[in-house]
């Protein structure tokens, strides 16, 4: 997030654009919920499904799913043409204004409705509330990455928020709500393939030898591949080994049969998990790690606060830190690590992690601080790019609509969009063994609209059976007007109903992001 | 800044903000008024009367908590009217519910217990009247006892204006008034998202955490501050730790940000699995391809592992081999795992499931 979660209760107006906040990111939602009930600001939601969200909204644009660098372009063609756009801020503070104005002129709302079906008068007044409030934060998730055009979406998104000056001011910005617990501090240590930590490029020749000498080896220029590619790659027989820690992309990445086959080709799979995941039955080796609660660390939150978690209670049998376990297998290679503690590590991490560097133990104790936190006299920041951009000027992005990859056709009719639901998290390993969620929410449903349900003969808790070119599988239906007309819903939690059976791999050329959001099936009862 | 308002409270001149409560400015003079149905960041309700306060040319005894102060106020707080008020008020919530200690789970944490201390009451001078409500056992997560209510309303505005979920208020009038979702549903068949926030808020037994009845008394219970492990809020939580076992897990409004001590179902009874009997507890190796995993030394799966990987990086170099670290490990050990992978096997394929 540009802006910290506390400024989305104190502006005028939120636009939550593919996010499902209300069960993807709870407590968020109730930021929101009360920034409407109870300090009159304005929520636009635009989303394909009735989210719970819809309640609380001024306006709600319903999108076919997949067209949002449509909707964002005919929202910019609406504010530039009634030139209310933030004409000092985007002289002053950015570049690229003309191009970005000459390809959304197309984008008429009339034009934009015949792509997304989002009414031009919806249009128009989202526009002109977004454009007029003196605050609002631009708030999105999944719902805008997980498409072929993820990364078009998220630069739309940016190009909106700068058009109306919103980046770089208090309760404002541009403000990705993240998953995982730790997928901002995973990325921020540089467990990515192109950097090091802090995003220090692992081309740049000044990054690679200042961690060569931080590390006492010799490092590669030569940037890696992604948790897709890699499955690729292992399927190709090019990779022969590999090391998960903590991950079950057997269940998580799209087109599982396709992964499970790359995985079989292995000459050496290695699993650290908590439970013997899915992923983990195919490892030759299998090492038991401790959970959060079984060891000290931090993790770093959307909003890029650094946070501590504590040791509460000891590990089953003779599970291990994460950490540990590292150190012991990287000394046993002949390359010693010998941290006493996690407090150790974080200060290593301080020394090469320029946005780090202010961050110790004993500073998070009580709240955490939000990166960048250059020195340990620094206050941490609730929100970039206040007066400047990262890198000067904020670039527009002139960006043309893409269609998914797959839409519906004679044999696969429907759209199928994944996501969560509130009651479990990711693929189910830790939320399916707890009583309470489980009572709430049993299985995996199919949600799909009354009039598709009507024409298929289709009815609440009946099995339906749901294939893809990929795949197939059967769950039992929801019948709701929540999932529009053509399309249904799906969540992934469920290994008996492995949606990703069914998904489409097809990537963002950029983001390397799956397309979860879209893909075609064909649903029938069972 | 408003202007600022003078005011005696207890024989002291001072200088309220404008806007202040009398309760805000006894409360930072360090003046202690007791309160029930007060509870910050929501509606001041003034419904339990605990707080009353006298002021001076009032007709009647006022709740400090909704009494906003004006300029020359004479307050009293500790005046034999006051305290006998404060009694009165303490005594009748006492007689008119089940207020049995003897297996209340907040016991040593309930607020009505510590002033029935605090003021000193032997007994109510009032019949003790069971409401006879039945005890809600209909979920595994929330325990409802009506009859252990004050109605101070706590959990409906923690519910409305906290959480903003819109389950709970109240239904009934008089004595028959009872908090709960509508049309006096369990909370397992209403829309109810289990969020806690209501048990953490609730004063008294009435509602409270299933899973941590008789499991740990709360002085025995130690609390470990930590960060949640499910979304990327990272709400602040304690868990609440006896025996080994986490018992339950409760929100800190002290803890402030990022969620002022709010959570949801997941953080709040989703941790089951952490005491669950799959969890790994040794390491694995299957010796060969198409066997069985079996249980190894740490010593024998290091020495299996390092073996192979020499072996694989020695036949089709460090690019052969790849890494998947992961969003749910902490920062130290995504950072060792890229070190690890770059700097001892040698190679950029580390990734893990941002994407996904």
């Amino acid at each position: 997030m540009t802006n910290s979660i506390e400024e989305i209760e104190f502006t005028d107006v939120i636009l939550a654009t593919g996010t499902n906040t209300t069960e993807n990111h709870p407590v968020i939602s109730s930021r929101i919920k009360r920034a409407v009930r109870q300090r009159g600001a304005k929520l636009i939601v635009i989303d394909p499904r009735e989210i719970d969200l819809v309640k609380y909204a001024t306006l709600w644009l319903r999108q076919k799913p997949g067209t949002d660098v449509a909707v964002l372009n005919g929202m910019m063609n609406v504010i530039i043409e009634e030139g209310i756009y933030a004409k000092e801020y985007v002289e002053n503070r950015t570049e690229g204004f003309e191009a970005l104005k000459k390809v959304v002129e197309k984008y008429t709302p009339e034009y934009v409705e015949k792509i997304s079906g989002v009414p031009v008068e919806d249009l128009k007044k989202a526009a002109r509330l977004y454009a007029g409030a003196e605050k609002a934060s631009l708030l999105y998730a999944m719902g805008m990455t997980q498409h072929i055009t993820g990364t078009d979406n998220v630069k739309s998104c940016a190009n909106l928020a700068m058009l109306c000056g919103k980046v770089g001011i208090e309760g404002g910005g541009v403000n990705p709500l993240r998953g995982q617990n730790n997928v901002q501090g995973a990325c921020d240590m540089g467990a990515l393939p192109n950097v090091f930590p802090a995003y220090q490029s692992v081309i740049s020749d000044e990054a690679r030898v200042k961690f060569e000498k931080a590390w006492g080896a010799t490092l590669s220029a030569k940037p890696g591949k992604t948790v897709v590619e890699i499955a690729e790659a292992a399927h190709r027989g090019e990779i022969k080994a590999i090391y998960v820690m903590g991950e079950n992309p057997l269940l998580s990445d799209p087109d599982i049969t396709h992964v499970e086959a790359a995985f079989k080709h292995l000459d050496l799979l290695v699993v650290q998990d908590i439970f013997l995941t899915e992923t983990a039955r195919l490892a030759d080796v299998v090492l038991p790690s401790a959970c959060f609660a079984e060891k000290d660390g931090t993790f770093t939150n959307t909003e890029r606060r650094v946070q501590r978690i504590r040791k509460a209670v000891p590990a089953p049998g003779q599970a291990k830190a994460d950490w540990q376990i590292i150190s012991d297998l990287s000394t046993k290679m002949g390359y010693p690590m010998s941290y006493a503690s996690a407090e150790e590590i974080m200060k290593e991490i301080a020394l090469v992690t320029p946005s780090y560097a202010g961050i110790t133990y004993e500073r998070i104790e009580k709240e955490g601080l939000q990166w960048p936190c250059p020195n340990t006299g620094h206050p941490g920041t609730r929100f970039l790019h206040k007066d400047r951009f990262s890198r000067g000027r904020g670039l527009f992005h002139a960006i043309e609509y893409i269609p998914p990859a797959e839409l519906p056709d004679r044999d696969y009719p429907m759209i199928l969009s994944t996501g969560r639901v509130l009651y479990h998290y990711h693929t189910g390993t830790m939320t399916r063994l707890a009583k309470g969620t489980m009572e709430r929410c049993p299985e995996s449903l199919v949600e799909i609209h009354p009039l598709d349900a009507e024409r298929l003969g289709i009815q609440s808790g009946q099995i339906v059976k749901v294939t893809s070119r990929r795949g197939t599988l059967q769950a039992k239906a929801k019948v709701t007007t929540r999932s529009d007309a053509g399309m249904i819903f799906m969540n992934f939690h469920f290994h008996e109903a492995a949606v990703n059976l069914l998904t489409n791999p097809a990537l963002d050329p950029i983001g390397k992001i799956p397309e979860y959001k879209v893909c075609a099936v064909r649903v029938e009862a069972a | 800044m408003g202007k600022t308002v003078p005011l005696t409270i207890d024989g002291k001149d001072v200088e309220a903000a404008s806007g202040q409560t009398i309760l805000e400015v006894a409360r930072e003079q360090g003046i202690y008024i007791p309160t029930l149905c007060h509870y910050s960041r929501t509606t001041n309700v003034g419904a339990c009367r605990v707080c009353v306060v006298e002021v001076e040319k009032a007709k009647s005894l006022v709740a400090s908590c909704c009494m906003p102060v004006s300029p020359g106020m004479i307050i009293k707080t500790d005046s034999p009217r006051v305290k006998a008020a404060r009694k009165l008020i303490v005594e009748l919530l006492w007689a008119s519910g089940d207020h049995n200690c003897l297996n209340c789970e907040q016991n040593g944490a309930c607020e009505l217990q510590n002033l029935i201390y605090w003021l000193e009451i032997e007994k109510p001078r009032f019949p003790i009247e069971h409401p006879g409500y039945d005890i809600e056992k209909t979920n595994t997560m929330i325990q409802r006892d009506l009859n252990k209510c004050i109605l101070c309303g706590r959990c409906i505005r923690a519910c409305n204006e906290i959480q903003v979920n819109e389950i709970l208020d109240f239904s009934q009038r008089g004595s028959r008034a009872k908090v709960g979702p509508a049309f006096d549903t369990d909370y397992i068949d209403s829309d109810c998202y289990f969020c806690g926030e209501c048990a953490d808020a609730c004063p008294v037994g009435a509602i409270t955490f299933k899973q941590a009845r008789f499991a740990g008394r709360p002085w025995e219970v130690k609390k470990v501050k930590t960060t949640c492990t499910y979304c990327g809020v990272g709400c602040q939580m304690d868990l609440n730790v006896h025996d080994n076992r986490i018992v339950k897990v409760t929100g800190n409004r002290a803890y402030e940000q990022p969620n002022e001590g709010s959570l949801c179902i997941k953080g709040r009874f989703g941790l089951d699995f952490i005491s669950h009997p799959d969890r790994l507890t040794t390491p694995l190796i299957r010796k060969k391809k198409g066997g069985e995993l079996v249980p190894a030394t740490w010593d024998e799966a290091y020495g299996f592992i390092s073996q192979r990987l020499f072996a694989i990086k020695k036949k089709t170099g460090p690019d052969s081999i790849a890494g998947l670290s992961s969003a749910r490990c902490t920062n130290e050990e995504n950072y060792l795992f890229q070190k690890f992978m770059r700097a001892v096997i040698g190679t950029n394929h580390v990734d893990h499931c941002a994407r996904l």
